[in-house]
């Protein structure tokens, strides 16, 4: 997909997560990419993130260390 | 002491309808008989097992008490009463048989015989007429009454007496493409003006005229049926005791002599109906009494709009061919899956084994779906499956499933019976789900309050005796902000069910969310400049939910379709849980599904993250069940969902598809990113009764069954299963779970399932909501909702009543964030979509019916002033365009919608309203936004180029070459 489209899905994602209570926000945005992105998406989005990130907001980069690589895509 | 055990499958009119109370016992010709307090001596005597004489009366409809055909005798009563209008006493005498009553009703069948004609033998409702059954009951053996030879008063069924035209007669009324109105043989009963009132709650009819002048009438003088406010939804036609109201079916085929149960295949109420046929001949549908979601009720489209199933259209044989821009080649089944099989297994070891997916069927049933995210995960092993869900309530699925811990509405459609304040949010139950809204006209003509959430002002807002308290007119993308401004008055204004939330709710979450909610920037005040929704008419509505006893929510996609639809649907749960509307009836969370099988396409692991029963495939423990029982290994990580096939398949990644029953050309947004996907993929095999728009990119076609001709089961919004039971055989020559089958097998699967029973059997056994579910159970109780399993036998009408599914109630934070679909300048107008009574969806069925003549193109809704400054007139041709394309249409002038808000629907492809909407999509579940999208609109002459374009390139995508001899 365009990069601007996944950045702005992840955005979303983050934009919903930044507005809940407590802590924990960015395991949260990991962990919802984790359960609904699928392997060769989370590979764009690392992939993305590797080679400036341009655009993501700063709580999507602070969960990319939580996105689980996939193994193979 | 007569039997009183009536089976379920008893057809038998009682006359009046069933009351609830404490019992009273009365003696009916010698036989005592206990009936609850209320019942008529009418049904009483039914349930005793006689049938009293009666013509207006109908089990329907309340008593009215005017053809005195059913007059009785009591002990200790004076005269002759009408039984259908006498409540049953205690100790009551009746007698049903004296030479008085007997007597009186041989003059009333004589009067009424005196003006009717006597055409018997070839009139339709031969066999099926209640007044020629009256006329034998009460032994009419002649009429002594004869029309005056010098005219005057004389009968209202020959068109010329004496040589002179009959002033009394009126011709028959045609107009209706399904049933005729034929007054010369109205015995002006009032049953099919009540049934209208009461039954459908649209009072297009009346009686017009007095005395011996009294005549039914649709509309005002100058009106037929088909101009009228009629909808067509049959229940006129259902009461009549006579041929007065007639199915033109009937009058072509003559009276059916079989009937067959089975479940509507439109929207999500999920009516049953009996499927009456000579041989395999459908001659009608007609709705089922005991059916529980629609307790014998129906619209235009289950009743009448079948007539696709048998449409010249449809195609009968596999076709293949190399690429699009061939003709067809018709195949047999075997050379048509084996080439399917053989391209999808060659594009596995090319581009790797998740380049390949399918798109299960909301329309199919529950069986089918199982077998189709089967397919995907136990034969091409990956999980790229994804369902039509996806586009209309992934986001129920989600918001229920944080709040609530189940992807499921809450109620039963009974509940609404016990409803006392309703919110409508984003759904217009009149025109999508016509049987539910009625149910609910009636709740609130009976005293419920109407709270109505919606750009529109649909018709539930004001329509004949119907009137909302609260219509706040949103504007479209300001969902989140007008549901958490209803919160902040219930809390700020403490009006919020303490006690419930203690007991059922997680207590910190709620003071979290409470003060939240409170905050000032949430007020109906701060919001109203956004929302476009006065702050004194918000906080009104806030105040009547909280208060006003029973609250329940009905919502549908106007809430899901939007990039915070996720957001919108805790907003809801959380609203009902401030109130403690949540585990009761009459309350609730009922999301309104679109198509016949969202609720169990969804159940049945449809979802490229879940296994059937909303487990993700994540888990261990849960793939592990499924892999014992299919003998393979499960993909842990979650699969593509449509939009990401999409994406993927321009990316170059994703290369085959096995679409059923959808046609995501047509009904996904951004209709030219969908074609480049499809255009990109190498392997699209549509599995679908027509050549769909999406077929339009497909290489492989296998033709699809209609829900007349295959056995499976449907799940409706209620997470009612319902059977579906096959009428005729498949006319393809496979039901549509053998296709799967066959094409499974063809790519080396070994599935041996004979019957759709034997799936139902898996899925009972890997699925704990569907533990106890077997067809067995299901013929014996009609139906039953889910969960059903060993701690609910009998299934479950009401979810989450002594404690929420995931046990506290989750409160959760709806901050409100604006979409990025913005007006401006260029797009100044904003455009929400929605669907009409007359069509269904993508119009596939329905444009293939007599359902055209109510709306046979799509128009735009455009409020007069911004008509006004553009220069267009009621019906100019517009050219409607966003950032994403452009179409045309014609222009419709109403008020219904406010200033810089636009409509249309999208049935219709030469239209194609989905080539406007945008690939913006709900942040959790990439459900597409598409009841947002920034337009303009302008004067046209006629179709964009793009529309030409997409003419041709259907028009050469569906040449079919002759089958070689």
């Amino acid at each position: 997909m365009s990069p601007e489209k996944m950045v702005m899905m992840a955005n979303q994602i983050a934009t919903f997560f930044k507005t809940q209570p407590g802590s924990g926000q960015a395991e949260n945005v990991a962990a919802h990419i984790n359960d609904f992105w699928e392997p060769r998406m989370r590979s764009q989005l690392i992939g993305y993130a590797a080679t400036g990130a341009t655009g993501l907001d700063p709580l999507v980069q602070s969960a990319l260390s939580s996105v689980r690589a996939p193994a193979e895509v | 002491m007569k039997d009183l055990i009536i089976p379920r499958d008893n057809d038998r009119d009682m006359g009046t309808p069933a009351r609830e109370g404490a019992p009273v016992t009365l003696t009916i010709d010698g036989f005592d008989i206990t009936v609850p307090e209320g019942t008529s001596v009418m049904r009483a005597a039914a349930e005793a097992g006689f049938q009293i004489p009666k013509l207006c009366a109908t089990d329907s409809l309340e008593a009215f008490g005017s053809c005195r055909l059913c007059v009785v005798e009591i002990e200790g009563r004076r005269g002759t009463p009408a039984s259908c209008t006498t409540p049953v006493a205690p100790g009551m005498v009746v007698r049903t048989q004296s030479e008085k009553v007997k007597k009186i009703r041989k003059g009333v069948m004589e009067l009424y015989i005196s003006d009717h004609p006597l055409d018997c033998l070839t009139c339709a409702a031969n066999g099926d007429c209640e007044l020629q059954d009256m006329a034998g009951a009460t032994g009419l053996r002649d009429v002594r009454y004869q029309a005056p030879a010098d005219g005057g008063m004389s009968n209202h069924f020959e068109a010329r007496q004496n040589g002179e035209a009959n002033p009394q007669y009126v011709p028959k009324d045609d107009s209706n493409p399904y049933f005729t109105y034929d007054p010369s043989k109205c015995i002006v009963c009032n049953r099919c003006v009540r049934a209208c009132e009461e039954v459908q709650g649209t009072f297009a009819l009346t009686i017009a005229g007095r005395g011996f002048d009294s005549r039914v009438s649709a509309g005002t003088a100058a009106d037929d049926f088909l101009s009228s406010d009629c909808v067509s939804c049959g229940a006129c036609v259902q009461a009549c005791p006579t041929a007065t109201l007639q199915e033109k079916s009937v009058i072509e085929l003559g009276t059916p002599e079989r009937s067959v149960i089975t479940t509507c295949a439109y929207c999500g109420v999920g009516c049953s109906f009996k499927a009456e046929l000579n041989g395999d001949e459908l001659v009608r549908m007609v709705p089922y009494k005991h059916g529980k979601a629609n307790r014998g009720h129906s619209c235009v489209k289950g009743r009448f709009a079948y007539g696709y199933a048998k449409h010249k259209d449809r195609i009968l044989n596999p076709m293949i061919r190399d690429s699009i821009d061939e003709p067809w080649r018709e195949v047999s089944w075997e050379e048509a899956l084996g080439f399917a099989a053989s391209r999808m297994r060659g594009l596995q070891e090319k581009y790797g084994k998740k380049s390949i997916g399918v798109i299960t069927s909301s329309r199919c049933t529950n069986e089918e779906t199982f077998l189709v995210q089967k397919l995907a995960r136990g034969v091409f092993g990956n999980n790229n499956t994804d369902t039509c869900a996806r586009v209309c309530h992934s986001p129920t699925g989600y918001g229920l499933g944080q709040t609530f811990g189940t992807s499921a509405g809450t109620q039963d459609f009974d509940s609404v019976e016990h409803t006392d304040v309703v919110i409508v949010i984003g759904a217009n139950p009149t025109d999508g789900h016509p049987v539910f809204a009625s149910r609910l006209k009636k709740r609130l003509r009976d005293g419920a309050e109407l709270i109505v959430i919606d750009p529109r002002r649909t018709n539930l807002v004001k329509s004949p005796h119907i009137q909302a308290a609260h219509h706040l007119a949103l504007r479209p993308g300001t969902n989140v902000a007008v549901v958490t401004a209803l919160a902040h008055v219930i809390v700020t204004e403490g009006l919020m069910d303490e006690a419930f939330i203690r007991t059922r709710c997680d207590w910190e979450e709620f003071q979290v969310y409470a003060e939240f909610a409170s905050a000032p920037r949430h007020s109906p005040e701060a919001t109203e400049l956004l929302t476009g929704v006065p702050a004194a008419e918000l906080r009104a509505a806030a105040r009547l939910f909280a208060t006003g006893g029973n609250g329940a929510i009905y919502y549908g996609l106007g809430v899901t379709e939007h990039s915070q639809g996720s957001t919108t649907v805790m907003g809801i749960a959380n609203l009902a849980m401030l109130t403690g509307n949540i585990g009761r009836k009459g309350v609730g969370v009922n999301p309104l599904r679109g198509q016949n099988n969202v609720q169990g396409s969804c159940d049945m692991g449809s979802f490229p993250h879940e296994l059937p029963g909303y487990r993700h495939v994540k888990l261990p423990e849960v793939r592990a069940v499924f892999e014992q029982a299919w003998g393979v290994e499960i993909d842990p990580e979650p699969g593509l969902r449509i939009p990401n096939m999409l994406d993927a398949a321009v990316d170059g990644s994703f290369k085959g598809l096995y679409c059923q029953g959808e046609d995501i050309l047509q009904s996904d947004p951004d209709t030219k990113h969908v074609a480049a996907g499809l255009a990109a993929m190498e392997c699209v095999i549509v599995h679908d009764l027509f050549l769909n728009e999406t077929a339009n990119y497909a290489h492989v076609f296998l033709p699809g069954s209609t829900f007349l001709e295959k056995d499976g089961t449907f799940t409706n919004a209620e997470r009612r299963i319902n059977r579906v039971r096959r009428v005729m055989a498949p006319m393809n020559g496979y039901a549509d779970w053998e296709v799967t089958q066959l094409l499974a097998n063809a790519m080396g699967a070994g599935w041996t399932y004979t019957h759709p029973s034997q799936i139902m059997d898996e899925i009972a056994a890997t699925t704990p909501s569907f533990a106890g579910v077997d067809y067995t159970l299901l013929e014996e109780k009609g139906s039953v909702q889910w969960p059903c399993n060993e701690a609910h036998p009998g299934g479950t009408p009401l979810m989450h009543v002594d404690g929420f599914v995931r046990g506290k109630g989750r409160f959760i934070v709806t901050e409100y964030v604006a979409t990025d679909e913005k007006t401006g300048p260029r797009f100044p107008l904003l455009l929400t979509t929605g669907r009409i009574l007359s069509q269904y969806n993508v119009g596939a069925q329905t444009r293939r019916t007599g359902n055209v003549v109510w709306h046979d193109q799509d128009l735009l809704e455009i409020h007069p002033h911004d008509a006004e400054v553009r220069g267009v007139k009621q019906g100019d041709w517009i050219k409607l365009a966003s950032r994403s394309g452009e179409t045309t249409l014609r222009a419709e002038l109403t008020d219904r919608v406010s200033p810089g808000v636009v409509y249309t629907t999208f049935h219709h492809p030469d239209t194609q309203a989905n080539v406007i909407t945008t690939d913006f999509s709900d942040w959790a579940t990439n459900c597409p936004e598409y009841k947002v999208t920034a337009v303009q609109v302008s004067l046209s002459n006629g179709p964009t180029e793009w529309q030409e374009d997409y003419a041709s390139q259907a028009q050469r995508s569906r040449r079919i070459l002759p089958a070689a001899e």
